[in-house]
């Protein structure tokens, strides 16, 4: 059991390696099983274009649609052809307003994006410092308060907080906009920008003008907040657990034992072993941002990913759907890798 | 009288799911400066809620009663512990007492580099110091516990070191702010025995050359022979003798001591295997026959394999009792698992029963495995918790003799239930309602049910009470001699396997090092390893203790570490 | 893991009968909580009864029926405010909302009962399956169930429903449409949990003993591993119950609900209520909304309670005088007494030990 120092480190740093190729290329089949997934279920009940123009069309014109776009050939010829497209990133063309998927993913993506960076900023600035204060008050008031917080917006679903914020904030103190992302000059404005990026905060600042960024961020805040909360009060409930266990292991005793403060004990000696699991639950943490932010675009009419995507439910676009719950699994497939280098790289152990 | 530390009618009552229990009922100790106390006695004693109290490290479900009172090195200020303001007690902890926690792996943070971590706990008591200054100073205590190169090393994560050195590491901490006392709960009790003792030197020098006290709890009487000055016996939360450490073990006055003292298995001690000694029938048909034996565990990830077994020979003939002795990672629970077909054999040959096991299938072997008996190490987690203890030892027999009808299998229950020395009534009762011994022997029970032919024992002892294990061994010697099956003893504790075994076989590193009868391995040692394993072990007399020490000083000045 | 605490001296007898009426799930926890604890899971259980009481009684409790548009005065009108005859006033459709909102507690039962039974018997069969025969079998569910765990669970069902009833909704279809839906979203969850505890108690010492003595594996899978690895399903069966609404009520915002004539369902009315709310209506929506967060709150309530109780490093403990209790007895003593069970002696000197 005695390890040469040397040898042993040069050889962690292998398997390190190892592990990270391996975990990058578990990112595909991920995809693959997700994308198939998508398909077979959509596909189980016909074609798209009897779904989304069934009831406008006549049998014939219909006909004719499906053989254009090549719907009534084989299935798995169909399924090939589509992972053959999805692996080039073509997702196909929009039946309801006929644009290329991609370049929906895009103009939306950026988004979609925007919203989910105020949400994480929200969650990560209250969920975490308020989970390690429960920690710390672990049983006393301050804690049952916090977890009562906690609970209450796991609880909420988030368009309801959404519905209530906007009632508090918006209709009845009129202190911020109803819904969208800027007032219509703003927008104007962001369509005129070039060389535009569709994140609004960013191109705010390029604008430079101080009001079309204060009209920005009062447009971002009730969305940020609604979807951030719902997300901080899960990361709450994950530190304080994570600390709690770890403050009952025994190097927490010892470190206490040598006279190290409790403060000391909960912000350095629980903190850092627990973070590695609370960064690995955390990228689960992304679908459920996801889910949540379809939601609160509906509600905010935030024009994202999202509000899009019940849009096209709504046409019954199903091409669209399948192309931006596509985007989306990448997106989630990606992040977990990426969360799950970042809990390896932060752990010392690396045991792979 | 300066003692350090001084402990008048402590009182601990714990919060449990079953109600208030009482842990430690009106003890009072000292502790003079420079003396090892010793505080011996098995689980439940209330030793280990003492040693905590002293640190005022109860758990939040704990409430106490009576006095700690703790005297600061210098002799300035004296505090009771009982009293004291939190941040008092803060300062008082690592300053004036610190602690060697039991496992040294759980003791270090796994994610902070040991520098790091003995930083902290200088910066604690001291705000101003420089980053730098603790750091240098981190790599003195370093080197004092024998850390080779300390100046890289204070940069290691915790995983990188070995056991022992890990356990170094939690005593440099301990020691790294020179404090009066040190409390050192079970310091070796993780460790393997040639790694205890020489804990256990370093934990002499934290007195000789630090000049500190220590409060050593522990369960087992060799490391009481070998370090300490003074002993405290405690049982049942109450301190039932204490005395010199020379007078306890010459002449202990109180039963219970006694009793422990008895207990206590020692070398040579073959008194029962010298009775029962079957005429051996080396001519028949091995019950087990390795051949160049090997077993590997296929590495994750596209790492070499693991290597647990490496080209072993041995025997086992009908009704011989063999035990196989290594320490942790020797490869001896692997080879008894194979044996049982738990584990795959990957190379050589091994036969048991006149069966071959590398390559066999489950199918064909299955109509042997009515022959072999296991006993496992973990009494807690030997038996599903939802079935009745009966119904555990029914299995075998519902499995195997499926012509029993229920009423058989219910007197044949409570025949096994008689023969382990259970009373039948036990049968109705949950595993978690009996104690960790009554579970092993109701194990053993289930072993013997079909009756077999061999039996393996792993570590079956080695998770209970010194009191209880022999009495769990002195069963296990009566049943084999009345029922004559052959066995394989697998344990760690050479005076255990001693006392049992036929024919010892040491492993080390997956190689079978030594092999002979009791009388020839331990009596005469050939091999180095073996010969440094029996000089580290510790036995229950401190003036025999001190010779050994000497023998093993010198086999370590002639035989380097392997 | 819950250790079951009575220490065993009782014999038997009527206090052994109360020691295994305590050992149900819920009834053991309740007796084994304490201060904040205790009323966590008090509050949850009370807004979890009135949840189902509500169900149960709908028919009785509701002034209208869900899709009642008139009675014998005439047309309710739409977007009434609160009156004594609609106590939260109607809807954008002309319902009565108290009536809509109660009426959704059958809905709401209905979905969590049939996904739940349809996922725990799916997820566990498949769990426990893969978690102890392993192989390629066990890898391939492994990076499926992965796949669809990491998925954000709401789009899954949306695509799920699609595919069941093409995105139409009607009566009892509507509901088990919902309920299928949310089923395969949950499935790789009890794979995931009953995989594990299968894999744990494996290698657990009581299944090795019984492959020792050549156990079949099919008898070991059900006596041995099954009703070990169940223990922990009335806490993921909480956690998910709590999620099924919440993902009933987020298809139905998103328009992939029951239509409000087949049965009342909360998310329905609140997505009929989002333009209310920028025209200041607020009864519309703060009824239903109140509705999903009291019973997705009470049910959390209940499975967080169970959660930390089960879990001995966060479950709470009442505190006592330092004189009280006895001292447990070692077993020195020939044959051995009986120690103090999991939760006592033994375990506190070794708590903190990994």
């Amino acid at each position: 059991m005695k390890p040469a120092p040397s040898r042993s480190r040069k050889r962690l740093g292998g398997n390190l390696w190892r592990y990270l190729i391996i975990r990058f290329l578990l990112i595909f089949p991920t995809i693959f099983i997700l994308v198939t997934l998508v398909f077979v279920l959509m596909r189980t009940t016909g074609d798209p274009i009897t779904a989304a123009l069934g009831d406008r069309l006549s049998a014939d014109q219909l006909a004719e649609r499906i053989a254009a776009a090549g719907y009534d050939r084989p299935i798995f010829v169909q399924y090939f052809e589509y992972l053959g497209q999805v692996f080039t990133g073509d997702f196909g063309t929009t039946l309801s307003d006929n644009r290329p998927v991609i370049e929906v993913l895009f103009v939306y993506g950026a988004a979609t994006l925007e919203l989910a960076f105020y949400a994480l900023v929200v969650a990560f600035a209250v969920g975490v410092p308020l989970g390690m204060v429960a920690a710390y008050f672990r049983d006393k008031v301050p804690d049952a308060f916090l977890r009562v917080f906690a609970i209450i917006f796991y609880a909420v679903p988030v368009y309801f907080a959404g519905m209530l914020m906007k009632l508090v904030f918006s209709v009845w103190l009129k202190v911020l906009p109803v819904s969208g992302r800027g007032t219509t000059n703003t927008e104007l404005e962001m369509q005129l920008l070039e060389g535009k990026t569709g994140i609004y905060l960013w191109d705010a600042l390029r604008i430079g003008d101080p009001g079309i960024l204060g009209d920005v961020l009062s447009h971002a805040v009730l969305p940020g907040l609604t979807l951030g909360l719902l997300t901080a009060g899960i990361f709450l409930r994950l530190v304080r657990t994570n600390v709690i266990g770890t403050l009952a292991t025994d190097y927490v005793d010892a470190a206490r034992s040598r006279g190290v403060s409790e403060y000391q004990l909960v912000r350095k000696h629980a903190y850092r072993p627990a973070l590695i699991p609370i960064i690995t639950v955390m990228g689960l943490q992304i679908a459920l941002l996801l889910g949540g932010a379809v939601l609160t675009e509906t509600t905010f009419e935030w024009k994202g990913l999202g509000f899009q995507l019940t849009e096209y439910l709504q046409a019954r676009d199903f091409v669209a759907v399948q192309g931006i719950v596509v985007l989306l699994a990448v997106i989630v497939a990606v992040t977990n890798f990426i969360v799950d280098v970042i809990a390896v790289l932060i752990d010392p152990r690396v045991r792979y | 009288m300066s003692d350090v530390l001084q402990i008048r009618n402590l009182d601990v009552s714990f919060a449990t799911d079953a109600g208030a229990v009482k842990a430690v009922d009106q003890v009072s100790l000292t502790v003079a400066p420079r003396e090892v106390l010793a505080i011996v006695g098995e689980s439940g004693s209330g030793k280990t809620v003492t040693a905590k109290t002293i640190l005022g490290l109860l758990p939040e479900t704990a409430t106490r009663a009576g006095a700690i009172l703790l005297r600061s090195r210098d002799g300035k200020s004296e505090n009771d512990i009982a009293t004291v303001t939190k941040d008092q007690l803060r300062r008082i902890r690592g300053a004036d007492v610190s602690m060697v926690f039991q496992e040294p792996s759980a003791a270090l943070n796994p994610v902070l580099t040991i520098g790091w971590q003995i930083a902290a706990g200088l910066r604690a008591h001291d705000p101003a110091l420089k980053r730098k200054d603790a750091r240098a100073q981190a790599v003195e205590i370093l080197t004092k516990v024998g850390i080779p190169d300390p100046e890289s090393r204070v940069d290691y994560y915790p995983h990188q070191f070995s056991g022992g050195q890990k356990q170094r590491i939690v005593i440099a901490m301990a020691l790294v702010l020179n404090p009066g006392l040190i409390v050192a709960d079970e310091p070796t009790t993780a460790l393997d025995v040639t790694v205890q003792a020489e804990i256990l030197d370093l934990l002499r020098r934290c007195r000789d050359e630090f000049g500190a006290s220590i409060v050593l709890i522990t369960h087992n009487m060799g490391v009481v022979a070998d370090l300490a000055d003074r002993v405290a016996v405690m049982y049942q939360g109450r301190v039932v003798e204490e005395a010199a450490a020379l007078t306890l073990f010459a002449h202990p006055q109180n039963d219970y001591t006694k009793k422990l003292l008895a207990a206590v298995p020692r070398i040579g001690q073959r008194i029962e295997a010298a009775e029962r000694k079957a005429p051996a029938d080396t001519d028949a048909e091995p019950v087990v026959r390795a051949e160049k034996l090997r077993i590997a565990y296929p590495g994750r990830l596209g790492r070499p394999d693991f290597v647990a077994v490496d080209g072993v020979d041995f025997t086992i003939a009908p009704g011989e009792v063999v035990g196989l002795v290594g320490e942790s990672g020797s490869g001896k629970t692997t080879i008894g698992r194979a044996i049982a077909g738990l584990t795959t054999v990957t190379g050589g040959s091994l036969t048991v029963l006149g069966t071959e096991m590398n390559g066999v299938k489950e199918r064909r072997f299955r109509p042997l495995r009515s022959s072999i008996g296991f006993v496992f190490q973990d009494p807690g987690s030997s038996f599903n918790p939802l079935l009745t203890i009966a119904e555990c030892v029914a299995e075998p027999l519902k499995v195997h003799r499926k012509s029993m009808d229920q009423r058989a299998v219910t007197q044949r229950v409570g025949e096994l239930l008689e023969a382990v020395q259970l009373p039948k009534a036990f049968g109705s009762r949950y595993p978690h309602e009996l104690s960790g011994g009554q579970r092993q022997r109701a194990s053993l029970a289930r072993a013997l049910a079909l009756d077999p032919a061999l039996l393996i024992a792993d570590e079956p002892t080695s998770a209970l009470d010194v009191s209880v294990q022999a009495r769990v061994l002195e069963l296990f010697a009566e049943l084999q001699k009345e029922l004559g099956f052959a066995a394989l003893f697998i344990s760690h504790d050479l005076a255990v396997v001693d006392i049992l075994s036929d024919k010892i076989a040491v492993l080390y590193r997956g190689k079978l090092i030594e092999e002979g009868t009791g009388a020839e391995v331990l009596g005469a040692p050939k091999d180095p390893y073996t010969q440094r394993l029996l000089a580290s072990l510790p036995v229950p007399d401190p003036v025999a203790q001190a010779e050994r020490r000497r023998v093993l000083a010198d086999l370590r000045y002639t035989e380097p570490t392997a | 893991m819950v250790t079951i605490t009575q220490t065993t001296t009782q014999g038997p007898g009527p206090a052994r009968k109360q020691g295994r009426w305590r050992r149900l799930p819920v009834v053991h926890q309740l007796h084994q909580s304490v201060g904040i604890q205790r009323g966590m899971l008090v509050a949850g259980l009370v807004l979890t009864a009135l949840f189902v009481l509500a169900a149960i009684f709908a028919p009785l409790i509701a002034p209208y029926g869900f899709s009642q548009l008139r009675d014998e005065d005439g047309a309710f009108g739409a977007q009434q405010p609160p009156s004594p005859e609609h106590l939260f006033g109607t809807t954008v459709g002309g319902y009565d909302v108290l009536s809509r909102v109660i009426w959704g507690t059958q809905t709401g039962l209905g979905v969590i009962v049939v996904a739940v039974l349809l996922s725990i018997f799916a997820g566990v069969a498949l769990g426990l399956v893969s978690g102890y025969f392993g192989g390629w079998l066990d890898r391939v569910l492994v990076v499926i169930c992965d796949a669809i765990y990491a998925f954000p669970t709401l789009l899954l069902a949306i695509v799920m429903s699609i595919a069941i009833s093409g995105g139409q909704s009607s009566l009892w279809g509507g509901i088990l449409a919902a309920a299928i839906s949310i089923t395969v979203v949950f499935i790789p969850q009890y794979f995931r949990v009953i995989r594990a505890e299968t894999v744990r108690i494996k290698s657990e010492a009581y299944v090795e003993s019984a492959k020792v003595v050549g156990t079949s594996n099919l008898r070991i899978m059900f006596r041995h591993v099954l009703r070990n690895a169940t223990r922990t399903l009335p806490l993921i069966f909480t956690l998910n119950a709590s999620e099924a609404i919440l993902t009933l009520a987020g298809l139905g915002f998103l328009g992939f609900g029951i239509e409000p004539t087949s049965a009342a369902e909360w998310g329905v009315d609140l997505k009929a209520a989002l333009s209310d709310v920028s025209s200041g209506i607020w009864w519309t929506s703060i009824p239903p909304g109140l509705a999903i967060l009291l019973t997705v709150l009470g049910v959390t309530l209940v499975g967080e309670s169970l959660n930390d109780l089960a879990d001995p490093r966060l479950r709470g403990r009442r505190a006592v005088s330092a004189a009280s209790g006895t001292v447990a007895e070692t077993s020195v003593v020939p044959g051995g007494t009986l120690s103090a069970g999991p939760g006592g002696l033994a375990g506190l000197e070794n708590e903190g030990r990994p």
